[in-house]
C-alpha cells in the first residue's frame, strides 16, 4: 500500500517544472500570445527532449511507456507554469486513440513521429461530450461531413476526429474539403478552433468504438483536472507570497485574518485534491471499475475547487491582481478554459450520475 | 502508487473476516450480550486495545497502521461494534503510555480499557474556549492535595463518567501556556456538582461541572506541575483528525443515495430531479475528495512521513462537508425533513435532522472553523501571527 508518487515521478516533474522555468515561464507565455505565435517550437522541442511527448506511448514507438499518473504529473506542471504547448491532444489523447484503435501500421506511422514531437494531433471529440449550436460530425458513404468545434491542440498536423457513431478517424490537416477556423478563447495558451467537413476521405482507426472513445474522454478529464490543480496551486502560492510582502496599515496583509482565511480557505479545498488527482490517475490504470466515475468528479471538482481558487486568489492581491502587470490572468483563464473544455462540472456530475445508475 | 495489500495484510483480512463471523453473535445489542464481555473478547484477540501493551491490559502487537485499518474497515463493513471508545481510551491511555508514570500506567490504563473505568475531559471553560489557554479553574497545593475550585463546560459524558481528565491553573504566577497542570480525579471525589446542559438536538451530552473545594491527591497528576498544556495538546490533535471520517460519509452518502431513488415527490422519485441529482453529485465529488486525501494520509503514516497540510485540512473541510451533507437530505425529503422525534412518517430514525445540527456542533467544538482557518495560514502556509494586542 503506497498512495502518492513514485520518486521517479517527483523527479519527472521536478525535471519538467526546471525546464519550464528555464525557458522563460510566464514570460515565455506573454510572447507566445503577444506575438501571435501558433506553434511554440523551442518549448515542444523541449519537453520532447525530456520524453514529455512519447510518455504513455510504449518503447517499441519510440517512446517512455509510462502510466497516466504520470501523464497527470506532466499535466500539473504545464498548468502550474500556464505552459503554450500542445498536449493533453498531441501527447495523451492522439496517441491513446492510435494504442487503442489503430492497426500497426498506422502505430508505426503516426507514434514515433509523436514522440519525437514532429507532429502536433489535435483532438476533436468535444461533440462526445456535448454538442453546441449545429455541431456534430457523420460518416457517410466513407466521407466525413459536419463540425467540429472546440478541437484540443488545434494548431496540428493531423487530427483525431471522432463521429457520432463512436468511430474514430485520422485525418490531415490539408486533406481536401477540410476547413480549419481558429477560434479564439479567453485562454491563449491553448489554440482551439473549428473543422468543417465536407466529404472528407478518412483514415479510420479500424478498432474504434464507443468504449475507446469513453477511455478518451475519461482521460482527457483527469488531463485537464490535473492542469487546473497546477494552476490553481501556483495562483495560491503566489497569493501566499504576495499578502506576505504587501504591506498596509504598517503590516503586511497576511497578518489579517480576513486574508488568512482567504488563503487558508483556498488550501483547505485544493490540498485534498491533490490526493483526487492522484487517485483519477491511478484509477485509469488500475481501477477500471471506478475509472470513469473517478474522471468525473476529478473534472467536476477540481473545476469547482479551480475556479474559487481563481477568483480568491485574485482578490488577496488586490488591484494589482487585475492588471496585467501581475499577469494573475493567465491562470485565471487557463482555469476557465479546463473548467468547460470536455464538459463543464454540472455536464460531467450529470455523467457520474448516469454512469451510476442514477438516472433514467 | 500502489493500492494493494501485501499477502500478510490480506491474510489478516480474512482472519479477520473470520473471527467476526464466528463472533458477530456475541457482540453487544439492545437487549443482546453486555458491551463489557464483547471488550474482553475483541482485547484477548487482538481486535481491541491491540498496541497496548500486555502488561498494562492490552494485546500489545506491533503497531502496524494497515491493520488497524483492516480491523476498522471489516467491523464496520459487518456493522458490529468495533469495542468500546470514548475519551478514556481515545485520549487518556495514549496520554499516559507517553506521559503518565509507572503506577498510573497500572493502575488506569487496563481498568479503562476493559470499559469498567469512564473518563470525561474537563478541559473547556465559560471563558476559555478557542482561547483555552486561559483556563481559570484554579488548583492549589495545600499540604498532600490540590484544592480544585472552579468551573468546566461542554464536559460531555460527565454524568455517566466514573473520572475526570482535567486542566488546572496550579501556577497563577507564570505565564499563560506554562501554568496548567493535568490531573486526575474521580467523579465522586466530593465536591463536585454536574449540571446537564442540553444541546439543539435535543440530548443532554455536554454537561456543566463546578468544583467547590475538591480535594485531589498531590499524585494525581500527568507529567510535572505546569506542563499540563504540552500532554494536552499531544492528544487534541489525535481528536481532531477523527471527527470526520470520510468512509462513514462514503456510506451516507450512499444512504442518501437509496433515500432519493426510493422517496417520492408528486408520484416521482426525488433522484429524477435535476437539481437534486446534481446536489447529490457534487457531494459526492467532495466525499471522494476526502477519502482520497484519508489514503494519503494513511500511506503517510504507514512511511513515518509529514502529511503536512493535508492532515490540518481534515477537521474543517470534513465536518463542513457532513453537515452539508445532512442538509441534502433534508431538502430531498422536503416537510418530511422537518420530522424529529418519536413522530409517524419519521426517515432515517430522524438521523438526518440530528446529524445535520450534530456536525453544527462539530464545526465550532474540538476547534473552531475559524480557529482551524488561523492554524492552517499560520502552521501551514506560515502566514505570520497577528501582531499581539495591547494589554489592557
Amino acid at each position: 500500500m503506497e498512495f502518492g508518487l513514485s520518486q521517479e515521478q517527483v523527479m519527472l516533474q521536478a525535471s519538467v517544472e526546471r525546464f519550464l522555468a528555464y525557458q522563460g515561464g510566464l514570460a515565455r507565455t506573454r510572447k507566445f500570445i503577444g506575438e501571435g505565435e501558433t506553434r511554440a517550437h523551442d518549448v515542444l522541442e523541449g519537453l520532447a527532449g525530456l520524453g514529455v511527448m512519447g510518455l504513455i506511448i510504449p518503447e517499441a514507438f519510440g517512446g517512455v511507456g509510462l502510466s497516466f499518473l504520470d501523464a497527470a504529473v506532466v499535466s500539473e506542471a504545464l498548468g502550474r507554469f500556464v505552459t503554450p504547448a500542445p498536449y493533453v491532444g498531441t501527447a495523451v489523447l492522439a496517441p491513446l486513440a492510435l494504442m487503442r484503435a489503430g492497426s500497426e501500421a498506422q502505430k508505426t506511422e503516426w507514434l514515433p513521429k509523436l514522440a519525437a514531437g514532429d507532429l502536433v494531433a489535435g483532438v476533436a471529440i468535444s461533440e462526445v461530450t456535448g454538442a453546441r449550436s449545429d455541431a456534430g460530425v457523420r460518416l457517410k458513404d466513407g466521407k466525413l461531413f459536419g463540425t467540429a468545434l472546440f478541437v484540443i491542440d488545434f494548431e496540428a498536423d493531423i487530427f483525431i476526429v471522432a463521429d457520432g457513431d463512436g468511430g474514430l478517424h485520422l485525418v490531415a490537416a490539408d486533406a481536401p474539403g477540410l476547413t480549419r477556423t481558429s477560434l479564439k478563447t479567453i485562454d491563449g495558451t491553448r489554440p482551439t478552433g473549428e473543422l468543417t467537413f465536407d466529404g472528407v476521405s478518412t483514415e479510420v482507426l479500424a478498432a474504434s468504438n464507443p468504449a475507446v472513445l469513453r477511455d478518451l474522454i475519461d482521460v482527457g478529464r483527469v488531463m485537464f483536472a490535473a492542469d487546473i490543480l497546477g494552476a490553481a496551486q501556483d495562483m495560491l502560492d503566489q497569493a501566499v507570497a504576495y499578502s506576505k510582502e504587501r504591506k498596509q496599515f504598517e503590516r503586511a496583509i497576511a497578518t489579517f485574518q480576513a486574508v488568512k482565511h482567504m488563503c487558508a480557505e483556498m488550501v483547505a479545498a485544493l490540498e485534498p485534491c491533490r490526493a483526487m488527482v492522484w487517485y483519477a490517475a491511478y484509477a485509469l490504470d488500475a481501477l477500471p471499475a471506478e475509472a470513469s466515475v473517478t474522471a468525473c468528479h476529478a473534472k467536476a471538482h477540481l473545476s469547482e475547487v479551480g475556479t474559487f481558487v481563481a477568483r480568491r486568489s485574485t482578490e488577496v492581491h488586490g488591484g494589482m491582481g487585475f492588471t496585467d502587470l501581475v499577469g494573475l490572468h493567465y491562470w485565471f483563464k487557463r482555469i476557465g478554459f479546463d473548467r468547460q473544455i470536455l464538459g463543464g462540472p454540472q455536464t460531467v456530475r450529470e455523467d457520474a450520475a448516469r454512469l451510476q445508475g442514477f438516472t433514467r | 502508487m500502489d493500492l494493494s495489500y501485501s499477502p500478510e495484510h490480506e491474510a489478516f483480512r480474512r482472519e479477520t473476516v473470520a473471527f467476526i463471523e464466528a463472533n458477530k453473535h456475541l457482540a453487544p445489542r439492545p437487549g443482546g450480550p453486555s458491551p463489557l464481555a464483547w471488550q474482553a473478547l475483541l482485547i484477548e484477540k487482538g481486535y481491541a486495545a491491540r498496541t497496548i501493551p500486555k502488561a498494562y491490559g492490552g494485546y500489545g502487537a506491533e503497531p502496524d497502521i494497515l491493520k488497524s485499518r483492516i480491523i476498522a474497515e471489516e467491523f464496520a463493513k459487518a456493522q458490529i461494534s468495533p469495542g468500546m471508545g470514548g475519551q478514556g481510551i481515545s485520549m487518556l491511555v495514549p496520554t499516559l503510555l507517553e506521559m503518565g508514570t509507572e503506577e498510573q500506567k497500572t493502575q488506569f490504563i487496563g481498568p479503562t480499557l476493559r470499559g469498567e473505568m469512564l473518563w470525561c475531559q474537563g478541559y473547556s471553560e465559560p471563558n476559555a474556549g478557542s482561547d483555552l489557554a486561559s483556563l481559570a479553574t484554579k488548583g492549589e497545593l495545600v499540604g498532600d492535595e490540590w484544592v480544585i475550585n472552579g468551573q468546566k463546560i461542554w464536559t460531555s459524558t460527565a454524568h455517566l463518567a466514573h473520572w475526570m481528565f482535567c486542566l488546572v491553573r496550579t501556577e497563577p504566577e507564570a505565564a499563560k501556556h506554562e501554568g496548567i497542570s493535568f490531573l486526575l480525579f474521580s467523579m465522586d471525589t466530593p465536591g463536585i456538582e454536574i449540571r446537564p446542559l442540553v444541546d439543539m438536538t435535543g440530548a443532554a451530552n455536554f454537561n456543566e461541572v463546578f468544583f467547590t473545594d475538591v480535594r485531589v491527591p498531590k499524585d494525581q497528576i500527568v507529567g510535572k506541575r505546569g506542563q499540563g498544556w504540552q500532554v494536552a495538546n499531544s492528544i487534541l490533535r489525535h481528536e481532531r483528525g477523527s471527527l470526520a471520517d470520510p468512509n462513514t460519509m462514503l456510506s451516507r452518502v450512499n444512504a442518501l443515495a437509496d433515500m432519493m431513488a426510493t422517496e417520492t415527490l408528486d408520484g416521482r422519485p426525488v433522484m429524477d430531479n435535476p437539481i437534486y441529482r446534481d446536489r447529490l453529485m457534487q457531494i459526492q465529488g467532495r466525499v471522494l475528495a476526502m477519502r482520497c486525501n484519508d489514503l494519503r494520509l494513511l500511506s503517510s503514516a504507514v512511511n513515518k512521513q509529514n502529511p503536512g497540510v493535508a492532515a490540518m485540512v481534515v477537521k474543517l473541510q470534513g465536518t463542513e462537508l457532513r453537515h452539508e451533507l445532512e442538509a441534502l437530505a433534508i431538502d430531498v425529503l422536503g416537510e418530511l425533513g422537518l420530522l424529529y422525534g418519536d413522530t409517524p412518517r419519521l426517515r432515517g430514525h430522524g438521523s438526518w435532522q440530528r446529524d445535520y445540527m450534530y456536525f453544527l456542533g462539530l464545526i465550532i467544538g474540538g476547534g473552531t472553523s475559524q480557529i482551524q482557518k488561523n492554524i492552517i495560514a499560520e502552521r501551514g502556509l506560515g502566514m505570520p501571527r497577528e501582531s499581539k494586542l495591547a494589554s489592557a
